[in-house]
């Protein structure tokens, strides 16, 4: 859908408590628009508890229910079983977590909720890190960047939590990005309009948790896409489609952007820059892109 | 707007739930109406929704509460939308 | 009215069942399991028309019944031990949330090692919840409890949770008669739920955002002010079943044979039933000692308390232990007496791990604390 025919209507208000230039807003105004005022979120300890504002008071137009960390696709799941109860079928029950409330703490509960085909939307809204706490490594956070439990950079690289859903196989699995409005809010309608279990993960490129200035949180979205940093995808009733860029970095039709050309605006991976250059893991980070983007190819790509 | 008459953490929707935004901003976005094609992009990318868009998809910029992160001008293809500094406010 | 002859799992399952709750979360763990089999076959045979949710975890059991209860509906969930343990975060949530859950917890020793007979230290850690807590002791009770649990916990003057507790196979697996009314009965007692506030896209609103100490303080003052409501409220409600259904097993305690007493024996959950013979055979022997079976721990019954310690010097037996402290009824029931009544108070530990306690077993103890009259904690049984 075009940008010129996305809803007017706004269901998060201005004034909010969010850091400007925040992802996590740009997300929930986008899929507030695709999902309307008839949705319920569930949110557990995250950003947008924060991004909510202060009692007595709410920057959220539609009903949330803040519950804890490791809990949001679980409360979910009563949340949609009580509408079921009532005949509510006009209601959209949506949970918004972050990274570490989906890859972390709340993992098991997720998978619980998309075992048992809990009829819901579970977004993830990955900035890859604890930004909350005050930037803490997640599952999701890259290899090599630093945060403020891996001082000198992380060591290990983050987990696909994208192919760790795929593998409940229920009916629409996506990742998305902020950066591209039309892909993230297709997705968003497509899934709304599938009954069961539904999981989106939205690409939030942090300003101050990857250390880059505030008016580039859109560029740091595309820059992950371009470089294979990051990929646009769905998955429905398990045929996979990568999409935009990223299918044609599938297909090799167009050539992936080194890395570097994503990392080098984040203050997060300086220290792989000075004082002098490290070689050895900017190499370890292209090999790996270069291994995931191959695996992609074997796994999903059409030969 | 009801309110429950329980004494729990129940919030109720407000606009300027954190008051007046617009006071954090060190720059200020300026739109340049004439070279705006009303492609929406700064209004969709804007974080705080402070880019308000008319009937006829033109925009503008709502000062109470825009917290002048400069997506909106980042984001423009036309360069319409620049960034200046707030002038020093009287204490 | 029909007579089952169950266990007290199985009976507090026709009660959940018959207080038509729109969701059910729950996950197994023995002694409860079942319990949730008895729900499950209730749904199989199309008896229990709400939501049967089969969570992975019992804190995903509460975090549902949670968001269930938020959206509107009844909900009811059961568990034990770990299991309840595993919920603490959630018990909180629900609380503060003035969410009327309604659970039932098999009284079940905590590990390691592993050990599923009863103890009472699962449920006595989670007195600071913000749950109110009923202790039965009989299929009968647990029936009437679950019923008057919907009651107590949706009062427009209270709203908080309530955790019904039986203990662990003495009840749960137990088969004894109880008396199911009419579902008619339950229906006019409990009437339609109506939240006291819910999730709502005609009236959006958020619940749990940040808020600041000033308000939270109000918050916790506002959930003392519906405890202290329900201790007023358990009378007349255990009262209007009575009426409805004919069952009476106490308020916040149940006093037996307490005239004229000059000892009192205060316990709790099976050792509060078995209490009843030993007082029997101790009165038989010309000894004037009574028996206040508490029924209620949350709230604190303090003024029945210092009623009876007015009266009789009391003595206190606690299945559970506040390790580095005191059983848990014998140091409330100290505090509720202070500067209230100069009442000796004799407590013991007693059944922990699951340890048997017969009637015998109370007599012995009855008859050491009216010989010794000692003030500290004693421990009975340790030996064998």
């Amino acid at each position: 859908m075009a940008l010129k025919d996305f809803p007017v209507d706004e269901c998060l208000l201005q004034g909010n408590a969010s850091c400007p230039g925040c992802p996590a807003t740009v997300g929930l105004r986008m899929v507030l628009k695709a999902l309307g005022k008839k949705t319920f979120l569930v949110v557990p300890a995250c950003c947008t508890a924060v991004i909510e504002s202060l009692y007595p008071h709410t920057s959220f137009d539609v009903p949330v229910m803040n519950i804890a960390f490791e809990a949001a696709a679980a409360g979910a799941s009563g949340v949609e079983a009580a509408l079921r109860q009532q005949g509510r079928s006009d209601i959209t029950v949506a949970a918004w977590a972050g990274d570490g409330g989906t890859y972390d703490i709340g993992l098991q509960a997720l998978s619980g909720a998309l075992e048992r085909g809990t009829n819901f939307i579970y977004i993830c809204y990955n900035n890859q890190i604890y930004s909350n706490t005050g930037i803490q490594r997640s599952g999701a956070t890259p290899y090599a960047a630093w945060t403020t439990t891996t001082v000198s950079g992380k060591t290990e690289f983050r987990k696909e939590m994208g192919e760790i859903v795929l593998a409940h196989h229920i009916p629409y699995v996506a990742q998305t990005c902020i950066s591209y409005p039309e892909d993230l809010y297709g997705k968003i309608q497509k899934a709304k309009s599938i009954k069961g279990p539904k999981y989106i993960e939205i690409l939030a490129p942090c300003p101050p948790g990857w250390r880059f200035s505030m008016d580039k949180t859109i560029e740091m979205g595309r820059l992950a896409v371009d470089t294979g940093a990051w990929s646009l995808w769905e998955c429905e009733n398990d045929v996979m489609t990568f999409n935009g860029k990223s299918k044609l970095l599938l297909e090799k039709k167009v050539a992936r952007k080194p890395i570097e050309d994503w990392i080098k605006y984040q203050g997060r991976f300086s220290h792989l820059f000075k004082p002098e250059r490290d070689e050895e893991r900017l190499k370890a980070i292209e090999e790996h892109t270069d291994h995931l983007w191959e695996r992609y190819r074997k796994c999903y790509g059409k030969i | 707007m009801k309110k429950y008459p329980v004494e729990t953490s129940l919030s109720y929707p407000k606009k300027g739930a954190m008051g007046k935004t617009g006071s954090w901003r060190v720059f200020k976005p300026i739109l340049d109406k004439k070279k705006c094609v009303k492609c929406l992009r700064c209004w969709i990318f804007c974080p705080e929704g402070s880019i308000h868009r008319e009937k006829d998809d033109s925009v503008s910029i709502d000062y109470d509460f825009c917290k002048g992160c400069g997506v909106c001008a980042n984001e423009c293809n036309v360069k319409a939308i620049i960034m200046e500094r707030e002038e020093a406010k009287k204490k | 009215m029909t007579v089952m002859m169950d266990t007290g799992n199985r009976i507090a399952a026709k009660a959940a069942v018959m207080a038509k709750p729109e969701v059910v979360a729950a996950y197994p763990i023995t002694p409860q399991t079942t319990l949730v089999e008895a729900i499950a076959e209730y749904v199989a045979r199309g008896e229990y028309k709400g939501e049967y949710i089969c969570v992975e975890s019992e804190h995903s059991a509460m975090s549902a019944c949670i968001g269930a209860s938020a959206a509107g509906s009844r909900t009811f969930t059961a568990t034990s031990s770990h299991g309840l343990l595993l919920m603490h975060e959630m018990l909180h949530w629900a609380a503060l949330a003035r969410l009327p859950v309604v659970m039932c917890n098999i009284n079940r020793v905590v590990g390691p090692g592993w050990n599923i007979w009863v103890d009472e230290n699962d449920s006595i850690s989670q007195r600071d919840t913000g749950w109110i807590q009923f202790y039965c002791s009989s299929n009968q009770e647990i029936f009437d409890t679950v019923i008057q649990a919907f009651k107590l916990a949706e009062h427009e003057k209270i709203v908080l949770p309530v955790m019904v507790n039986l203990n662990a196979f003495i009840l749960s697996h137990t088969s004894m008669p109880a008396e199911i009314p009419d579902q008619q009965v339950v229906d006019d007692f409990l009437g339609n739920y109506v939240p006291k506030w819910k999730l709502d896209i005609e009236n959006p609103t958020t619940f749990g955002n940040i808020i600041g100490p000033a308000h939270y303080y109000k918050v916790r003052r506002a959930m003392q002010d519906a405890m202290l409501n329900a201790k007023k409220l358990i009378p007349q409600i255990t009262n209007d079943w009575k009426k409805a259904s004919g069952f009476f097993h106490g308020d916040l305690l149940e006093y037996y044979k307490c005239e004229g007493a000059e000892h009192i024996l205060l316990s709790i959950g099976a050792i509060g039933a078995e209490s009843k013979t030993a007082i029997d055979e101790l009165q038989k022997a010309g000894h004037r000692i009574g028996l206040a079976r508490v029924r209620v721990i949350r709230p604190f019954p303090t003024e029945d308390i210092i009623k009876l310690g007015k009266q009789a010097d009391l003595i206190v037996i606690d299945r559970n232990i506040s390790i580095g402290s005191e059983g848990a009824l014998f140091n409330e029931v100290k505090a509720a007496l202070y500067g209230e009544s100069d009442a000796k108070v004799t407590g013991f530990i007693a059944g922990l791990g699951g340890k048997d306690v017969t009637y015998k077993d109370i007599e012995t103890m009855c008859l050491k604390a009216l010989k010794d009259k000692v003030r500290e904690q004693q421990w009975y049984g340790l030996e064998g």
